[in-house]
């Protein structure tokens, strides 16, 4: 009893911290007073100016557009990558794991100065593009290690089977083999597109004057002071989030058991 | 056969955009400015200013790892145990804070904390001394463990979660009481967990130049902050590189303490 009410209060601390500083931001949405320090009274009018704010809109436009772009092409690469690795031999493949896992575990800042280095020497204007390309290059990673254990998993002799019975390369692929890794490919997907959206650091040393993500635009912003409209459109997007998660939560489960992610 | 081609664009794009890229940080931090080989770039790293955020750095994510890992291991269990219906829920309310921009999430920290920021303000209203942390060591401590605890209680959650339960049964009727079946049998399989959630944490807190400039005012120089100024504004390329590879030094030392006991050699993602 006692034990269960223990838990109960551990869990409804972390809760308390890890939601306070969202709250705060919610409730600054509505916070008719620019100055964060003072409450001035409920309003709207953030909301309503947000629509009307050019910068932010585009910086936004900007930030869905790159994670939308860079999650399919990193997506597409790491999947092709998957399934050639799977015939290769051990060393190579973990050779090519290993550099693979190289964007993971080095430091962000590392991986973004040293994109900078590159695109410098090689003379791309800074700009959508080179954010773009450091974007696949970091998403990559998370499409080939969401996809690799699905692969593992297949067996061999289904796309052998598949092409005994006359079937080409390619349908043997698309009839056999992609049904079973699509949910890998689809988690892969979703993850380095949340990657995406919420980077800032590489953002920060690949973009050129003048092209602003969401990320980048807020830590221009805190030096100078946060546009109020910033907290509306973060509550928007949090209360987005929110919904799909609930409703894709409280859709009947077919399949427990699925690959923890 | 013609299978491993298609392994082409990637080895291509991971060559251009990982291995090129890196080799270019080695050779800026290995050069002086007139392209000739020196070590001074590394060397820097030695004067007091830039040991003093290397050192601060350290500390600062040594000891928010330590405290990710104390809060977020009870959790991990907590969740663990929890039965298949209500955790998916819950695990999800601990995933949803990731949602919001990491930026304005410290950013609200900040508003948290200031001298007359919302914590002070409940602490006045009931007569409580005031909290004095923003701008200090503490307060960026408190930022790196609320921006990575998820990163420590993902991986801890999914090892805890696949221990079979028969193996703790089995302890418990062999006479294990439950502080012994932790010591033996639970924490032992959550070691890769473990250290897979602890490089998670200790590397993003270790180089963070955000969550210092935030809540440390600009103050508190760590390691980040100095690479990240050398490269936007002071543009001393050489020197910056130089410091990203003493930086990556400890970055590799933490993974071979890692993959040692990660048999798997696979990152665990999440």
């Amino acid at each position: 009893m006692i034990r269960n009410v223990t838990k109960k209060i551990y869990i409804a601390l972390i809760f308390i911290f890890l939601y306070a500083p969202i709250v705060t931001l919610i409730v600054l949405s509505f916070n008719a007073s620019k100055t964060r320090a003072k409450w001035g009274g409920f309003t709207f009018k953030w909301y309503q100016s947000l629509f009307e704010n050019e910068a932010i809109l585009q910086a936004l436009w900007n930030t869905l557009s790159i994670a939308l772009l860079s999650a399919l092409i990193a997506t597409l690469i790491g999947t092709i990558a998957c399934i050639s690795m799977q015939a290769m031999k051990k060393r190579n493949r973990a050779l090519l794991m290993s550099i693979t896992n190289i964007p993971m575990l080095n430091a962000e800042i590392v991986t973004g100065i040293s994109l900078m280095l590159l695109f410098i020497s090689l003379g791309i204007k800074f700009g959508f593009m080179t954010i773009l390309l450091a974007h696949i290059t970091f998403n990559i990673p998370y499409v080939i290690l969401s996809v690799m254990p699905r692969m593992k998993q297949l067996n061999p002799s289904t796309y052998e089977a598949a092409l005994d019975l006359g079937a080409s390369h390619l349908q043997a692929f698309f009839k056999v083999v992609f049904p079973d890794i699509l949910p890998g490919i689809l988690s892969g997907f979703l993850m380095a597109f949340t990657m995406s959206l919420d980077d800032f650091i590489i953002t920060h040393f690949t973009k050129g004057p003048g092209i602003d993500t969401l990320s980048t635009k807020i830590y221009t912003e805190v030096k100078k002071g946060i546009k109020p409209e910033m907290y509306a459109l973060s509550t928007i997007i949090f209360v987005a989030v929110l919904i799909l998660l609930i409703l894709v939560n409280c859709t009947p489960k077919a399949d427990k058991k699925k690959q923890p992610k | 056969m013609n299978r491993k081609l298609l392994s082409a664009p990637f080895i291509f794009w991971s060559t251009l955009f990982i291995i090129v890229p890196l080799c270019m940080v080695f050779y800026y931090g290995l050069t002086d400015k007139s392209g000739a080989f020196s070590l001074e770039n590394i060397a820097a790293i030695a004067t007091p200013e830039h040991s003093k955020a290397l050192w601060e750095a350290l500390k600062l994510s040594f000891i928010s790892t330590i405290i990710c890992l104390l809060l977020a291991y009870p959790l991990a269990m907590i969740l663990a145990n929890l039965n298949v219906n209500q955790n998916s829920f819950i695990v999800l309310i601990f995933v949803l804070p990731m949602w919001m921009n990491f930026l304005l999430r410290t950013l609200a920290w900040q508003t948290l904390l200031e001298k007359t920021g919302v914590i002070n303000s409940i602490l006045n209203a009931l007569n409580l001394p005031t909290l004095n942390i923003i701008n200090t060591p503490t307060a960026i401590v408190l930022g790196m463990v609320y921006n990575f605890l998820p990163f420590m209680v993902l991986p801890l959650y999914n090892v805890l979660v696949k221990i079979d339960k028969n193996v703790i049964n089995a302890a418990r009727d062999l006479g294990a009481n439950g502080f012994q079946t932790f010591c033996k049998i639970i924490f032992p399989l959550s070691l890769p967990g473990m250290f897979s959630g602890i490089t998670m944490v200790f590397v993003p807190a270790l180089t963070t130049f955000v969550i210092s400039k935030i809540l440390g005012g600009s103050k508190i120089l760590l390691i980040g902050n100095v690479i990240e100024q050398e490269f936007t504004q002071t543009g001393n390329w050489h020197l910056g590189s130089g410091l990203s590879i003493v930086l990556m030094l400890f970055i590799i030392l933490n993974m071979v303490i890692s993959t040692v006991t990660d048999k798997e050699g696979e990152v665990n993602t999440l």
